[in-house]
């Protein structure tokens, strides 16, 4: 009896959702397609990143941490870097999670990690890596699958609404570009059909560290990245997104917390009249 | 305490910056690379790395220059990437005067295809349009992707398999002095979209079967389109391809169709084929490289039927874009390697190509291979095509010439970035070509050149294209391999979409010794195709196989040559026969072709 009210009352943590999503996808895509070139690739992100996170945070904060963080992170740059050699999966991770550390603004760090490390892999080392940026098999109701799972899931941790906007402003802004670059309509939605975009959605612009805190903020952000990546996809760039999200996160967070803080400050002020 | 955390801080922030000092450390070594190339150098050439190829197409007589076909004009706004095969090269000493001739495809209708005959002065003459091998593309009958030879009829002359998008056809070799169209009366296939085919004796009768890889789907009339989805339905995931097709010789020029029974139906976008004994059964294996999807091998089950082992194998795990297939004992060990060809574009596309070397304890039914394409340093080519093993130094080490670039046009903005938004499309997408952004003549991973990659017999290989001479950066696809003047080296020839055919004569550094032996099967097919030859010299050993085709549309020369670097003593020499039967010869001589004829 007690058994069962224990079973019954068992709740997985929130912040473990989006760790276990991941994983979930992964081991789902892999199973079926192969997506992983090897588990090698994979192993050698998740622990560099460990290490990394273990040992700076041990070092800044004088304890061991929730380890969920650096394993989303390892595991992303695991998924979407793309190489033949192992070191620019260990160096992805390692400067993911290192760059928590550095670069900060009012004690938070303002980077999505993953993103972080990816953009400046693509930027630095493009000759020795690519980014994942094909389909995972052909099946419609596999990616459909991912979609409505990855929904529920992030809806549970109350962060659909910015999924949401940045989908139906990448889906917009498309007709956009179609018109610009005369290019089909289905061409410049085509992306969003692909793993790339569905961990681009799910885990990198619903980052509760490194997105803003207010509802409208958060709309407004996700529609500023799906606005700045129209421009970058302009110009051609093929990891839009990851730029855009690159650019506008950081910025928004400072915005953010400065508002917060001089609000903090005023409030402070009318306290003391 | 503040002053702890600062030096903490401090430590981290060195520690961040030395990390993203790495991949720009790296970037600027390749830079500098680029901008100061190492200079061609004969002499210092040879010295370094023992051999330098120069190119002597036009003084010799050659001045092919392939036409890529045009099609549908549906099909216009992408027809640079749809168009972009059709170059390939196969050897072979047509009227056994003992000089190895060129034979290369045209892909455009009415353009028509080469038969180089080799003079034996250094210089060559198309004889095609002669013996009735030139006038292969027409409207209706669908344009010429590639070639093999093979003795069908066991008469001791090679005979020729012509794989198009079209019609396939077969010409009978009339000892050397004409070829007979017998295509309408042999049974092959009324249209495949084909871009490989290769001889194999897959049931060790002693006749010579054909084997032919779809790419497009054979319902298909590319000059003719019905509908516009001719795409891959996935980049990696496609099933939507053309058939394939194992024909039986049944010996009296007639080809029976036995793909169902053989186990070998299969739709996948299928480049490149080759046949060896992979598993010591006796019978020849299956290797496909197929385009959009995962690589297969197929093992013969006693000449009876043939059964897919890509997942027990760990080859057909991780889907690529698979160009091309040859087969190399790379490490010396008695055992063929086999090298997959795939696509690298720095940046968008990092694939890698594959060399599957069997696991140290696997053999037999235990067959296992490992990627180490990666560890040999022969994983980064760029948008590869045809690759070939070769030893180019006289060593005793097998090298490798890869064959790069797909769309080099006069724009070279690239189309990169468009064909990633389709290439991450779905299936309802991708697969429609009217939804393929135009390419409007940009070019599409061109200019990319050709990589030499010598093995240094330690595991490792070296790049070297720039320094020995051979460095070419059109859109090549097909590479062959020939001593075309009996010098005892391998001269290099290689095919270009849309560009000039290319003869590399090579020249190897003084004191590197050679051994070659040309085989004729009696109980077997008799052009030996099939037959493995087994060296041992200086306590070394090398395994090679001569094959039907391989690489990407391309078929080197059936004589198979051995370097054996300085001051060799040659053991002696193992030949498996396709009959089963094994040959062995004692302390054979160096520096000399060796005929040898099947006891």
């Amino acid at each position: 009896m007690e058994l069962m009210t224990s079973i019954r009352n068992f709740r997985i943590p929130k912040s473990y959702t989006p760790p276990l999503l991941i994983t979930g996808i992964l081991f789902a895509a892999h199973i079926s397609f192969g997506i992983l070139d090897s588990y090698y690739n994979l192993i050698t992100a998740v622990v560099s990143a460990y290490v990394v996170e273990l040992i700076l945070h041990r070092l800044v904060m004088g304890k061991w941490r929730n380890m969920s963080s650096a394993y989303i992170s390892g595991i992303s740059v695991g998924i979407l870097i793309r190489s033949t050699l192992l070191w620019p999966y260990a160096l992805c991770a390692m400067i993911s999670v290192a760059s928590k550390y550095v670069l900060r603004y009012k004690d938070r760090h303002i980077w999505n990690p993953s993103n972080f490390g990816i953009v400046v892999m693509i930027v630095l080392a493009s000759d020795y890596m690519a980014i994942l940026s094909i389909q995972w098999g052909n099946n419609m109701w596999a990616m459909l699958l991912i979609w409505i799972i990855g929904s529920i899931s992030i809806a549970k941790i109350k962060r659909f609404h910015i999924c949401a906007t940045y989908v139906v402003s990448f889906l917009a802004l498309a007709v956009v570009r179609s018109w610009f670059t005369g290019d089909p309509y289905f061409a410049e939605i085509a992306p969003l059909t692909g793993p790339m975009y569905q961990l681009f959605v799910f885990f990198m612009i619903t980052d509760p560290k490194t997105t803003v805190d207010n509802r409208k903020g958060q709309y407004l952000v996700a529609f500023s990245i799906a606005f700045v990546e129209m421009f970058f996809r302009l110009n051609e760039a093929v990891y839009a997104p990851f730029y855009a999200l690159f650019l506008v996160g950081p910025i928004a967070m400072v915005v953010d917390l400065w508002l917060k803080d001089t609000k903090q400050q005023e409030n402070k002020v009318l306290a003391r009249e | 305490m503040s002053g702890k955390n600062n030096k903490i801080k401090t430590g981290i922030t060195v520690f961040f910056i030395i990390l993203i000092a790495i991949p720009l450390g790296m970037n600027i070594s390749s830079w500098w690379e680029s901008k100061y190339p190492v200079e061609q150098n004969r002499e210092e050439s040879l010295d370094r790395y023992g051999f330098f190829l120069e190119e002597i197409s036009e003084s010799a007589g050659i001045n092919f220059v392939h036409q890529g076909p045009v099609l549908d004009n549906q099909l216009d706004h992408i027809l640079p990437q749809v168009g972009s095969m059709g170059a390939s090269v196969s050897v072979v000493d047509y009227n056994k005067d003992g000089y190895q001739d060129i034979y290369v495809t045209n892909s455009n209708i009415a353009s028509k295809n080469s038969l180089f005959k080799n003079l034996a002065d250094g210089t060559f003459e198309d004889v095609a349009d002669e013996l009735g091998l030139a006038d292969a593309n027409k409207a209706g009958a669908g344009v010429s992707m590639g070639a093999v030879w093979g003795d069908m009829n066991n008469n001791g002359y090679e005979d020729l398999f012509l794989y198009k998008w079209g019609k396939p056809e077969l010409f009978r070799n009339e000892e050397g002095k004409g070829f007979t169209r017998i295509t309408e009366k042999s049974g092959l296939p009324g249209w495949v979209n084909a871009n490989t085919a290769i001889w194999v004796d897959y049931n060790g009768n002693g006749l010579l079967d054909l084997f032919i890889g779809g790419f497009y789907p054979e319902t298909i009339d590319l000059w003719n389109l019905k509908t516009t989805k001719i795409m891959p339905e996935s980049y990696e995931y496609a099933r939507n391809g053309g058939r394939n097709f194992l024909l039986e010789n049944m010996g009296n020029g007639r080809f029976e169709d036995v793909t169902e029974k053989s186990g070998l139906t299969g739709n996948r976008w299928t480049l490149a084929a080759a046949a060896a004994d992979l598993n010591g059964s006796g019978y020849p294996d299956l290797m496909l490289a197929n385009d959009y999807g995962i690589d297969e091998i197929y093992l013969n089950n006693d000449g009876a039927s043939f059964e897919s082992a890509a997942g027990e194998t760990g080859i057909g795990f991780v889907p690529k874009s698979g160009m091309s297939v040859a087969f190399g004992d790379v490490m010396n060990q008695g055992s063929l390697a086999i090298y997959i060809t795939n696509i690298s574009e720095p940046g968008f596309l990092v694939q890698g190509n594959n060399l599957w070397v069997p696991s140290g304890r696997s053999a037999g039914e235990n067959l296992k291979y490992r990627n180490l394409a990666g560890n040999m340093g022969i994983a980064l080519g760029d948008w590869a095509y045809g690759g070939q093993f070769g030893d180019l130094n006289n060593n005793g080490s097998q090298d490798l010439y890869v064959a790069n670039g797909y769309v080099s046009s006069e724009d070279r903005s690239e189309y990169w970035y468009d064909f990633s938004k389709v290439a991450a499309g779905n299936i309802s997408i991708i697969e429609d070509a009217r939804n393929w952004p135009a390419m409007n003549g940009r070019s599409f991973s061109g200019y990319q050149q050709n990589k030499i990659w010598i093995n240094d017999g330690a595991g490792k290989y070296r790049e070297v294209s720039s320094s020995v001479g051979g460095a070419l950066g059109l859109d090549s696809r097909a590479v062959a391999y020939a001593d075309l003047w009996n010098r005892g080296v391998l001269d290099v020839i290689v095919a270009s979409q849309g560009g000039p055919l290319r003869v590399y004569k090579n020249t190897v550094a003084p004191g590197y010794e050679w051994v070659s032996f040309k085989l004729t099967g009696t109980e077997s097919n008799r052009s030996a195709i099939g037959a493995q030859v087994k060296l041992f010299w200086n306590g070394r050993q090398q395994l090679q196989v001569v094959t039907g085709g391989s690489g990407f549309s391309a078929q080197n020369q059936l004589p198979l040559h051995f370097g054996l670097g300085k001051n060799p003593e040659i053991e002696k020499v193992e030949i498996q026969w396709p009959s089963g039967k094994v040959q062995e010869l004692d302390t054979p001589e160096p520096n000399m072709v060796h005929t040898i004829k099947e006891p």
